[in-house]
């Protein structure tokens, strides 16, 4: 009785409808996937090319990796240095560049480190270090990492050799903004996630519009030379569809709270 | 209300993560129920070899679990040809590996006792290693009812390798465990507490209705 | 088919850790009949009924059927002094042998059915079989033994630890299955039993056949003094 009853839940599960759509593995970084703009392109892609991305979502280091071992068709990531390298070796054929947004300095309501007033990014950090104010870094490896790690040199300072108040947390966007939350840190975060957190806490935005601070999103599909099973067809019907009009309108009519996150630049 | 809202959504991700289990769960349950068996009946050399080594995979972390078969399932990995990773197949092999073990262990237990009532009346009947198995398997059956949810309650509350080797993807490998880590990484704790709760019940419904079914057939037996 | 019988043995040997525990056994069992195995605590009647089964392992000597023993092992069968039941219904207790032979589960619970009702269990077919009493559990090892219908029938002490309404009901049981032409080859320490159903004596002493014989002459007239001593009740070391 047990038996039949087990195997007729089975049969009912694995008769699941499939997806009929061709699908296409897009690793993206948690940022990008914080932001919410990828809920508003992805039915609009699987309209227009009936094409089913599934997303990884993932920090960029990592995204970096499932391309090089194939195991993703094209990756969307925001690390100049590590695309340009990832194209150098081969693992790519070009590097398409889609849109920008920016990243913002985040901490306690109240600034004891005063970084509100700073004229530039690499002052406020600075003032960070100086007051010695609790910093949650990613440590992760991923863009927004890389990002604070080149910040850091910008202000002279080396960010593996920075004290106790530097906590690496090795984690994504919105679990490490959750420790800064928990913890009254500062915190370096890309506009997007940081407009759809959740557990704001305390923390306000505090420094933001420094040029330095821009982000710039790159498409970079996986070469079919590397790796003969990856989509190249429907990676290059992707990339069509990223850089055209009509996701211009959408990328740059995407809001949150009234503010426009991301700003298309394809060219 | 968030639950209400979400329907569509939660439906498809609480299924998938009981086709994924049950699915895993039945594989366990055909490797793990005759190992035990035989492992309960048959004097071989590496026998006790074998069950220490069940008994210390019981305490594998999921995580390594999930990191081996990510390396074996990539493209660039041994079986990456068979384009497993990032499918509910990757994520029904990592639990597989999981509750194997546990499995295993819990039903070697309670088939050795029982071996030991049966051993001079089976012995004594003439009885094939087959016939063995199969009557100890059969009598025990309640026994590893308790087995298999446990292992159950094991592969459906499990996370760090079907976050590895799934990739939590929207609509193709995302089930409840990844998705409440998914909202607490958002910061979302309501939703995350809510998809929580919905992982809770169905564990429990499960394990009630195995339950109340075993008692039903008792009661039509006794 | 033809018989099994007649077992021989000659110059059987047990031994465990070393130890002889029973032997040289030279003995012959022919149809029909019962034996009745009988000696002191520790002479080894056990044993030595284990060693013609084929449980126990033979260290020396020889034990010979009529026929080859892959034959003969579906031919015979083993009564414990504790019943050992089978987590199952009195129903599939008592099929089980059949089930095993790859009959059918109707056929196999159709017999088993009828055999329950002969030794006393046909009201109550689908009872757990843990839950039975020490008689019961002995009636359904019996009728379990029995259902394969072996030509040879071991029974270590069957009725030790039970009470004289169910010691007589398998007594008769047994007896049953002896005019039917199942050879019966039991120990008990029950003279009283051992006078009601033997044939034929053997009197094992230290782990060695101290006397046989057929089972009137043996009680009326024991041919050894510690058979004798025995049979009165003295304590024979």
């Amino acid at each position: 009785m047990i038996a039949r009853l087990l195997f007729s839940l089975l049969v009912s599960l694995t008769a699941l409808p499939a997806l009929a759509a061709e699908t296409l593995r897009l690793a993206v970084t948690t940022s990008f996937h914080n932001s919410g703009l990828a809920e508003v392109l992805l039915p609009e892609i699987r309209e227009d090319l009936d094409l089913e991305v599934q997303l990884l979502v993932v920090g960029t280091g990592q995204a970096i990796r499932l391309g090089e071992a194939g195991d993703v068709d094209a990756i969307l990531v925001h690390s100049r240095a590590a695309e340009d390298a990832f194209v150098a070796e081969g693992y790519s054929t070009h590097r398409r560049e889609i849109m920008y947004n920016d990243f913002v300095l985040i901490g306690p309501g109240e600034d004891p480190a005063g970084i509100g007033t700073a004229k530039n990014a690499a002052e406020a950090l600075a003032r960070i270090a100086e007051a010695k104010a609790p910093f949650i870094s990613r440590g992760d490896d991923s863009g927004t990492h890389k990002k604070e790690q080149a910040l850091w040199a910008e202000a002279g300072m080396d960010a593996g050799d920075l004290g106790a108040w530097y906590k690496p947390v090795g984690a994504g966007m919105g679990a490490a903004l959750n420790t800064a939350s928990g913890l009254g840190a500062y915190i370096l975060s890309d506009r997007a996630s940081w407009l759809n957190f959740g557990n704001k806490g305390d923390l306000a935005l505090l420094f933001s519009g420094d040029p330095v601070l821009f982000n710039q999103y790159a498409y970079l599909p996986v070469n079919p030379e590397h790796h003969p099973h990856v989509k190249e067809d429907a990676a290059m019907a992707l990339e069509g569809w990223l850089t055209s009009d009509r996701a211009k309108v959408l990328i740059d009519g995407y809001e949150i709270e009234g503010e426009q996150l991301f700003t298309f630049n394809a060219e | 209300m968030l639950l209400i809202t979400l329907d569509g959504d939660l439906l498809e991700i609480a299924l998938r993560s009981l086709r994924v289990t049950l699915t895993a769960l039945v594989i366990a349950g055909l490797i793990a129920l005759p190992l035990a068996a035989l492992l309960a009946v048959r004097r071989f050399r590496w026998r006790r070899a074998v069950i220490a080594i069940l008994n210390a995979m019981m305490s594998l972390p999921p995580v390594v679990v999930g990191l081996v078969v990510y390396v074996i399932l990539s493209r660039s990995g041994p079986l990456g040809a068979l384009g497993l990773l990032f499918t509910p197949g990757a994520m029904i092999i990592a639990q597989v590996i999981i509750i194997v073990p546990l499995i295993a262990s819990i039903a070697h237990q309670s088939l050795r006792d029982l071996w030991s009532e049966y051993h001079d009346l089976l012995i004594s009947m003439n009885v094939t290693q087959t016939q063995k198995m199969a009557t100890l398997l059969w009598d025990a059956r309640r026994a590893l009812l308790t087995a298999m949810l446990a292992g159950f309650g094991r592969a459906i509350g499990e996370v760090g390798a079907i976050m590895i080797v799934g990739g939590n993807i929207e609509h193709a490998t995302r089930v409840l465990t990844t998705a409440i880590a998914l909202e607490t990484g958002k910061g979302d704790f309501a939703l995350a507490l809510a998809l929580g709760f919905v992982l809770i019940a169905l564990a429990v419904t499960i394990n009630f209705a195995i339950h109340a079914l075993t008692r039903t057939e008792r009661e039509a037996r006794w | 088919m033809s018989a099994i019988l007649p077992l021989r043995l000659s110059g059987a040997e047990a031994r465990r850790r070393g130890k002889r525990l029973v032997g040289p056994v030279d003995l012959t069992l022919n149809s029909p009949g019962a034996t009745v195995v009988i000696g002191p605590n520790g002479a080894g009647k056990t044993t030595l009924l284990r060693l013609m089964h084929g449980t126990e392992r033979l260290a020396g000597g020889e034990i010979s059927w009529a026929r080859p023993l892959a034959e003969v092992r579906h031919e015979i069968a083993f009564v414990f002094q504790t019943p050992v039941v089978l987590r199952r219904s009195v129903l599939d207790n008592i099929a089980y042998p059949l089930r095993l032979r790859g009959q059918s589960r109707k056929n196999a619970r159709a017999e088993a059915l009828d055999w329950a009702g002969r030794v006393g269990l046909g009201g109550m077919p689908d009872r757990q079989a843990t839950v039975l009493s020490g008689g019961e559990r002995q009636k359904l090892a019996l009728a379990r033994a029995l259902i394969t219908r072996p030509e040879v029938l071991f029974l270590d002490e069957p009725t030790a630890a039970l009470d004289g309404r169910s010691t007589r009901e398998i007594e008769t049981i047994l007896t049953e299955a002896s005019i039917a032409g199942t050879r019966l080859i039991l120990s008990t320490h029950d003279m009283g039993q051992a006078r009601r159903l033997a044939t034929e004596v053997v009197f094992l002493l230290h782990g060695r056949v101290h006397e046989t014989a057929a089972a009137l002459a043996f009680f009326d007239a024991p041919g050894t003094p510690e058979a004798a001593a025995f049979l009165r009740g003295d304590i024979i070391e």
